[in-house]
């Protein structure tokens, strides 16, 4: 054998081991509590009833800090709810594409009896493998597609966006705010508007600086994107994106920004104003136990401050008391379900009508939000 | 005029990691070594540098550990080229996975861990100039650096003796072989100092422009720094200007959206790629350059005594 061909098979078996190495991690984790015998010998003479296996598949690695974290803080909510009457299970890092066909399909041969699925991309997916095993439960994180054993559930992040708003408004001296988007789709509008409605509900001056980055991680080009608003005259800035840079950024400059899917308080003190929260142990616990009940069926749910599953947290403290109260009063609203963010009237930033007055908005409206409200500045962008 | 200001010193910061990450694979090309592991050499410096700096609170620390991390695994990377000659290409994206991996992999515990407050660097007098104050003497010392290190590396392989060596070895090992000189321990050198330098370049963007370490925070800038040096036809100047020009349109490009021009963000979002190929595929547009200047054992592995 030629050696200069065996080195070169040498050097690619190593590039696909090094590739196969930093694929995705399996890891399974037994319920922390010890008070139950081991699950090994759960088939012993021991009338303990098998326990529900429950799986969930991300996006990120759990410590990403961001959209995987607080996925995974949900599913460690299950375990402390049910202790040994769940095994959960999750799979990280799973990439949007044919891998996670697989890997949704590898978790239901494996038993469990409801998969959580938790990005937009996993949709198609999680529909093709829901097809092949009828009597597996599959939930979907953010999407639409639904199917007999397959619902969706989703929240109400703008609940928050509209919070973060009323307290940047109050702190800005500029009267400009910054927004740094990832992509033009409804759910980032509906953040960029409810922000800047919440901003005006406490000062009328406001306008709100979008600039779209294209990705949703990307840490030095959140923190360019943040550097240009601040450049551009914003002084309050939050971002729906991943990571902490936006906020630290912010700090860097003397200016304030939000957390934004965790706490973000430690990161930057000073320039933390609030961290907006979501949380989805309340919906992971409800649905584990309408498995275990029996009482499952397919639907869509979305959910907010109402059910627990939204927050606006470590508000700092040079925000004004009176703001603070205010936001709680709002808090209040949503829990009663009278306040909306989205109550009319909305009108777009070319002055037409978007919900007449007094109006409610319809969740299929919110679904649909392709607009930026008055107060924002530009155009969203649409590709064309 | 400030929002101008403020636009060249974005762009100066914002083209700083890619010019010195860029330098550092010019010299290792320049030898006829072709890295594409400066994605993951980039990331292992940068959690590298982020480490020390959050244990020891110095930059210069920082640096120093995040070209000590890159020199590393580049010389990993060397012995397995240039001795047991593997294929170039398939190595350099096994550096850049196994990077990526291996930095996620030790970084864990420092994803949303904060640095030391940092303090503004102001170069004295100069500073407070209206305009070309702001513009370009507030920058953190490793921006001129940058500059000065290019500046360096067109008298070292342009004007010195050693510059010749290196990049007859990168033209023709043999013939340089037939001369007396180590081949392999010249391209091993210019491995490994180019490893340095995209070391160097990645404790920048998490020690100093981020700054904060979550996994994937060079994402991508690896690889556009690998094309920037062959845009640029292996020229230094040439790849402080693309760097420059790359950082400037990233940074135009914000601040139009800022400004609230209706132009769709996708097409924005384009924009530096396009800008920097074009204008450097323009400058560099001589086919007789682009020969002289590409090292023309690029890629290729050399045996001595075959």
């Amino acid at each position: 054998m030629n050696p200069m061909s065996r080195r070169t098979l040498m050097g690619v078996t190593a590039a696909a081991a090094v590739a196969a190495m930093v694929g995705c991690g399996k890891k399974e984790e037994p319920a922390p509590q010890a008070a139950a015998p081991a699950p090994a010998s759960a088939p012993a003479p021991a009338p303990a009833p098998e326990p529900l296996k429950a799986a969930w598949v991300y996006l990120g690695p759990v410590g990403d800090g961001g959209w995987t974290f607080a996925h995974d803080q949900g599913r460690k909510a299950v375990e402390a709810e049910f202790g040994d009457k769940v095994k959960t299970t999750f799979v990280e890092k799973v990439p949007e594409s044919a891998d996670a066909e697989r890997v949704i399909r590898d978790l239901a041969a494996q038993g469990n009896k409801i998969i959580f699925t938790t990005s937009f991309g996993y949709m198609e997916p999680t529909l093709k493998v829901a097809a092949e095993f009828p009597d597996v439960k599959f939930e979907h994180a953010t999407g639409y597609k639904m199917a007999p054993n397959m619902r969706v559930y989703d929240t109400r992040f703008y609940q928050d966006a509209y919070l973060s708003g009323m307290i940047a408004g109050a702190m800005t001296k500029s009267n400009t705010l910054g927004f740094v988007g990832s992509f033009p789709i409804p759910e980032v509008l509906r953040n960029i508007n409810a922000f800047t409605l919440g901003a005006q509900s406490v000062n009328p001056k406001v306008k709100t600086k979008v600039v779209w980055i294209s990705t949703w991680f990307d840490p030095p080009k959140e923190a360019e994107a943040a550097q240009s608003l601040i450049n551009a005259g914003a002084d309050v800035l939050i971002q729906n994106t991943d990571s902490s840079a936006v906020l630290q950024t912010a700090d860097k400059n003397g200016k304030f920004a939000f957390g934004w899917d965790s706490d973000m308080s430690e990161v930057a003190p000073k320039a933390h104003l609030a961290s907006n929260m979501v949380y989805w142990g309340p919906y992971y616990k409800k649905a584990v136990k309408d498995v275990m009940d029996g009482t499952w069926k397919s639907e869509r749910s979305v959910w907010g401050y109402k059910e627990g599953a939204n927050g606006v947290i470590k508000i700092n403290d040079a925000v004004p008391e009176e703001i603070k109260k205010k936001v709680a009063e709002v808090k209040e609203g949503y829990k009663a379900g009278t306040m909306d963010p989205f109550k009319g009237p909305i009108v777009d930033n070319t002055g037409k009508e978007r919900l007449p007055k007094d109006e409610m908005p319809t969740q299929e409206w919110k679904d649909k939000v392709d607009f930026y409200v008055k107060g924002v500045e530009g155009k969203v962008p649409t590709g064309k | 005029m400030d929002q101008l200001a403020l636009l060249i010193a974005a762009t100066l910061a914002s083209g700083t990691p890619l010019a010195i990450a860029g330098l550092g694979l010019l010299i290792n090309e320049k030898a006829g070594v072709l890295n594409l592991g400066a994605e993951g050499i980039m990331l292992v410096a940068a959690i590298a540098g982020f480490a020390a700096a959050f244990s020891t609170g110095s930059d210069t620390m920082a640096f120093i550990a995040g070209a000590g991390a890159g020199a590393l695994l580049a010389a990993a990377f060397g012995v397995l080229v240039i001795w047991l000659n593997t294929n170039q290409y398939a190595t350099g994206l096994a550096v850049s996975l196994f990077g990526y991996g291996f930095s996620a992999f030790v970084g864990v515990s420092y994803v949303g861990q904060k640095l030391s407050e940092r303090t503004p660097f102001e170069v004295p007098g100069l500073a407070q100039i209206p305009f070309i104050g702001p513009a370009l003497f507030r920058h953190h010392p490793m921006v001129y650096i940058a500059v000065l290190l290019i500046l360096a590396a067109m008298w070292f392989l342009y004007r010195s003796r050693a510059g010749l060596v290196l990049r007859a070895v990168g033209e023709s090992p043999e013939s340089a072989h037939a001369l007396g000189y180590k081949v392999r321990w010249i391209r091993l050198l210019a491995v490994v100092a180019g490893g340095a330098l995209c070391g160097v370049a990645g404790a920048f963007l998490s020690v100093v422009y981020a700054p904060l370490w979550v996994e994937g925070l060079v994402a991508g800038r690896g690889w556009i720094a690998l094309a920037l040096t062959t845009f640029a036809t292996w020229r230094p100047l040439r790849v402080l200007f693309g760097a420059y020009l790359f950082g400037g349109v990233t940074m135009a490009q914000f601040a139009l959206q800022g400004a609230g021009v209706e132009i769709s963000s996708q097409v924005l979002a384009m924009l530096p790629y396009l800008a920097t190929v074009v204008v450097l595929a323009i400058i560099s547009r001589n086919p007789t350059w682009i020969r002289i200047n590409m090292p023309a054992s690029l890629g290729k592995p050399f045996h001595p005594g075959a």
